[in-house]
């Protein structure tokens, strides 16, 4: 049997079985897709002034002294992981799965958001004990601008799957609730792109060239 | 019901697909980091590309952005986002890395 | 950071006010600062008592500040973009006047004179011409794309709150503390702790921070309502030449108030957390602002006005009675312009000193934006070439505009050549070029709008005496004030100059007073048409809503519009749609059957979020964080409780929408259709006879 594919926008698709929710969440993904590149442009910007600050040390400490690669491939991983169940949560929803199923990818999802969010904060804090701290040159200024940026973005997730819990919990699966969901999927794959990009350019970057 | 639950394996499937890849991608990378040490240029551009090549699986598998007909105006809305920031970035970059050579900024 | 003693109310305390600099010491200076806080006190008081005394509270919080129509946000736009143009202007007079009191210190401190020019600039791009560009698309995009309201309503209306929040600490900075003197363009370091560490430049940082965001929205929205919410058939090779400018623009705004945002936190974060993206020390860096700014201050000259050669394309089609002459071409070179005003954005720092190579790159491809313009000057010339042509007061506009804009664009190509620049750069010939863009280009395009569109809004046409004396005194107070600055420019003069001590400069500032208070006639003439049209209302009323004969879907509509704009969402088969219809008879239709219309009910939202975030901005300006980090979380609850209020739609039922329509269209046939000779007597009432040159 051959079917047109029912994806008329990206990220996770509705598609029939909820065609009331269709058109509206269509337009709103799209929205929601135009502002993610807004929020692109805002981290390209970072990870250039990154780029151009990446020897504004200022003889304090640099990124040899300053990185934790393990931590930082922990949190890869987690990151990754999550965005994972974040997909699967987001199929339990769509295929009517028992409603067990999703609280359960939920769970997963916001318990591996808040971890990374442990384990970034605990990089901060190893950092600015060997004085890496944002006050101490334009390099660190750049790195503190970005990255803590993109952990205040995971946290904003990890608030709005909890208010995306409750909601599921309070009015049930309403098109409005689902449409929310399939926006904080997106919202959470897009954030691990940013991720990817952090690595390369910033822990990576910053070990070949600072 | 039965194409349903087809179709539901299929798209987990593509998830776990995206997964799958992005990990190795991410393992290659700290690998290549572990293995060869990150100074040269030639670890960073592999280590580059290997990035390069995860944001293109996960923009695929988990946000699917493809070229068929009804997920081209996202590709469209990516593209043209991805050329703007290439030039506000690749343009800052040459500008200051101009201005910090002829300021010597190296010997600051 | 200095660490200055706070208290309770952080570093806010009675030194804050005017009033104590005009006790402690009275002079000029302090009264024209006493006068400008006292004009912003008594305008409060004015409204609060006309309001009271009239018992308006209850209908301006029902039909007003709740409203989620795109119609009555986009009128709340206008007023609030009129009245900080009445502001900037009157600001631009004091600062010609201390200019023009010649050689010597002049009346105002150099202070208060840097405040002056630092508002002005912020004032006029970001609470002027932003909001008015938005009001009037936020008010005609819907209705000429044949849609009931916007993507988002919700969203739109929080985008106008923030806006005014943003605008009203503007209108706090006179009364406490003092703004920015750092230009709108605030240049760090300059800006910084180490050397502003009073209030100014905070004011100045949360203002832009917080309408970004709300601009940023509104960009969004307009985008995705263009793209997703266009009428059946409405391809995008039909879309109005106004509407493709306003994609382009809300394109524009997508990405490009980004950068701002950033340079602007980063320069927050180097304020108040010490950091060091911009200091002189530890390895911070001001030129990394200013190519940020940049990234942003040049798409946003684009955004400004790719609008309002769209308006400018619709006045010209309609009071030409021509189809707009080459659409494809002016869709293209709008689109060019989109793209490249992203790649040009180093011409204005030519002379921060890099390589001459860089430069050369950044002035060819300035000099490449003037192509598309000029194809767009001959597509307009040629609409009007052998059209119908009917000298009203829009048209009016437009043709000031064809003739200065000329020159703006002109003075830009000399600009843009590296080695002209690095003699200009930062004197008066700069300042006078830009407004040589932005008076004709953005602000009479604006104007040209609003006499367009007012009687599509309220129902009755603006008088048309008073709009040509608005035109020549718009026009020829720009000519007097901006033609001399080109001169003092290429003599020498810097721009933002308190005093000056070369005499052969004061003639030249004589004529630029002369033509500053031109121009605030030219701003007084625009009132006195507003108060003259409305007490002649009964004279001018266009009902059937169709005064111009228009060519786009707005026209087809009553005026004003019922609630939901279309009662039949039209079938779109041409480019100018509604004169199609007119041509082929089937304008006015009746339709077989009416369906229920969903209407997005009132909210509160954004009202809430402008009270919240207007004093999120002040406490966090006078470091008061007690109160900063309460309205920080409550910024938050409100958002997420709104999000729990499901009952956000309302339903028209058709019953109700055949009976307006219906009446409508009694009216209508009722009416006889007026000829374009009597399109300014009392006869027209909005229904037109079509033209004969409809066909081409």
């Amino acid at each position: 049997m051959k079917r047109a594919p029912t994806h008329s926008y990206p990220g996770i698709n509705l598609g029939e079985h909820h065609a009331s929710a269709h058109k509206a969440t269509e337009v709103v993904t799209f929205g929601f897709w135009v502002f993610l590149m807004s929020d692109l442009v805002y981290f390209g910007l970072m990870f250039a002034i990154y780029i151009t600050m990446i020897d504004a040390q200022a003889g304090g400490p640099g990124p040899h002294e300053l990185f934790d690669l393990k931590s930082v491939f922990a949190q890869t991983l987690i990151l990754l992981t999550s965005s994972l169940t974040v997909g699967l949560a987001m199929l339990a929803l769509k295929y009517n799965l028992p409603r067990g199923r999703i609280v359960l990818w939920f769970g997963v999802t916001l318990v591996l958001g808040l971890s990374f969010l442990v384990l970034e904060v605990r990089d901060f804090m190893a950092m600015a004990e060997k004085g890496g701290i944002p006050q101490r040159s334009g390099f660190l200024s750049a790195f503190f601008g970005l990255v803590p940026m993109h952990g205040l973005h995971v946290a904003t997730g990890c608030l709005w799957l909890i208010v995306l819990g409750i909601q599921l919990r309070v009015k049930g699966m309403t098109d409005v609730v689902i449409s929310r969901v399939v926006r904080l999927a997106l919202f959470w794959h897009f954030l691990d792109l940013i991720w990817i990009g952090i690595i390369t350019i910033v822990y990576f970057g910053g070990l070949t060239y600072g | 019901m039965d194409r349903r639950s087809e179709m539901h394996r299929r798209e987990r499937r593509r998830y776990v697909i995206g997964y799958g890849g992005s990990l190795l991608l991410t393992l290659a990378m700290f690998g290549v980091a572990q293995v060869y040490g990150i100074e040269t240029v030639g670890v960073y551009l592999t280590i580059g590309l290997l990035g390069l090549a995860q944001l293109v699986l996960q923009l695929v598998y988990f946000l699917h952005i493809d070229r068929r007909r009804s997920s081209r105006e996202d590709l469209h809305l990516v593209l043209f986002s991805t050329l703007v920031l290439m030039i506000m970035i690749l343009g800052t970059v040459w500008v200051l890395g101009n201005l910090a050579t002829r300021m010597h900024m190296h010997l600051m | 950071m200095t660490p200055t003693k706070t208290g309770f109310f952080g570093r806010l305390n009675w030194d804050a006010f005017p009033i104590a600099g005009l006790i402690q010491n009275p002079n000029t200076n302090e009264i024209v600062a006493n006068t400008a806080a006292a004009v912003v006190i008594f305008g409060v008081v004015v409204v609060v008592g006309l309001l009271s005394w009239f018992r308006l509270w209850t209908p301006l919080w029902r039909d007003w500040l709740t409203s989620v129509d795109h119609k009555k946000i986009g009128i709340m736009y206008i007023v609030f973009a009129i009245v900080m143009l009445a502001r900037g202007v009157l600001e631009g007079v004091v600062m010609r006047a201390q200019q023009a009191s010649g050689p010597g210190d002049g009346f105002l401190e150099a202070e208060h004179f840097a405040e002056l020019f630092s508002t002005h600039g912020t004032i006029m791009v970001f609470f002027v011409a932003v909001p008015f560009v938005f009001g009037v698309a936020n008010y005609i995009v819907p209705l000429m794309i044949g849609a009931r309201d916007v993507a988002f309503p919700r969203l739109n209306q929080i985008s106008l709150g923030l806006t005014v929040s943003a605008g009203m600490m503007l209108m706090v900075s006179l009364v406490v503390g003092e703004f920015s003197t750092g230009g709108w363009t605030a240049y760090p370091p300059y800006t910084g702790a180490a050397f502003n560490p009073g209030v100014g430049p905070d004011y100045w940082i949360w203002a832009i921070v917080v309408s970004g965001i709300g601009t940023s929205l509104t960009g969004i929205n307009f985008a995705v309502t263009i793209y997703k919410l266009r009428a059946p058939g409405m391809t995008f090779m039909r879309l109005p030449m106004y509407c493709w400018t306003i994609i382009c623009s809300s394109i524009l705004i997508v990405f490009a108030m980004p950068p701002l945002g950033v340079a602007a936190l980063m320069l927050a974060a180097d304020r108040y957390l010490d950091f060091h993206f911009f200091t002189n020390d530890l390895g911070g860096n001001m030129m990394n602002y200013a190519n940020l700014f940049w990234l942003f201050g040049h798409p946003e000259v684009y955004l400004l006005v790719l609008p309002a050669y769209g308006i400018y394309s619709e006045v010209f089609a309609t009071f030409s009675a021509k189809r707009l002459y080459g659409y494809n071409s002016l869709v293209i070179a709008t689109m060019s312009i989109a793209v490249l005003s992203f790649t040009v954005w180093l011409h204005h720092f030519f002379t921060m000193g890099q390589s001459a190579l860089i430069n050369a790159v950044f002035g060819i491809a300035t000099m490449l934006i003037a192509i598309p313009t000029g194809v767009k000057v001959y597509d307009w010339m040629a609409t009007l070439w052998r059209g119908r042509i009917r000298f009203s007061v829009p048209m009016l506009y437009g043709l000031s505009f064809l003739i200065l804009f000329a020159i703006g664009g002109l003075s830009g190509v000399i600009l843009a050549n590296p080695t002209v620049d690095y003699q200009v750069h930062n004197t008066l010939f700069l300042v006078a070029h830009f407004h040589n863009a932005l008076l004709p280009g953005v602000l009479f395009g604006l104007l040209a709008a609003y006499n367009y569109w007012f009687p599509k809004a309220f129902g009755f046409r603006l008088n048309e005496f008073w709009g040509r004396v608005s035109v020549f005194c718009w026009t020829g107070g720009f000519l007097l004030t901006f033609m001399p600055l080109y001169f003092v420019g290429l003599l020498g003069m810097p721009r933002r100059s308190f005093s000056y001590s070369d005499p052969s400069f004061h003639p030249f500032m004589i004529v630029a007073i002369i033509g500053a208070i031109v121009i605030t006639c030219g701003l007084f003439s625009v009132l006195i048409q507003l108060w003259v049209s409305i007490r002649d209302r009964a004279q001018t009323r266009v009902p059937v809503g169709d005064p111009w004969d228009g060519r786009t879907l707005e026209w087809s509509i009553p005026s004003p519009p019922p609630a939901y704009n279309f009662a039949i969402i039209p079938k779109v088969t041409d480019r100018d749609e509604f004169t199609a219809q007119k041509a082929k008879g089937t304008a006015y239709p009746t339709p077989d059957a009416y369906e229920d219309i969903e209407l997005p009910r009132n909210t509160g939202i954004g009202f809430v979020l402008c009270v919240l975030s207007g004093i999120w901005m002040f406490a966090l300006v006078w470091w008061i964080w007690w109160l900063a980090a309460i309205m920080t979380v409550l910024m938050i609850l409100a958002v997420i409780i709104w999000t729990f209020d499901d009952s956000t739609e309302l339903t028209i039922p058709a019953e109700e929408v055949r009976r307006d329509y219906e009446a409508w269209l009694a009216l209508v046939h009722s009416e006889a259709a007026v000829d374009r000779d009597f399109e300014t007597s009392p006869e027209n009432r909005g229904l037109a006879r079509p033209d004969l040159e409809v066909a081409t």
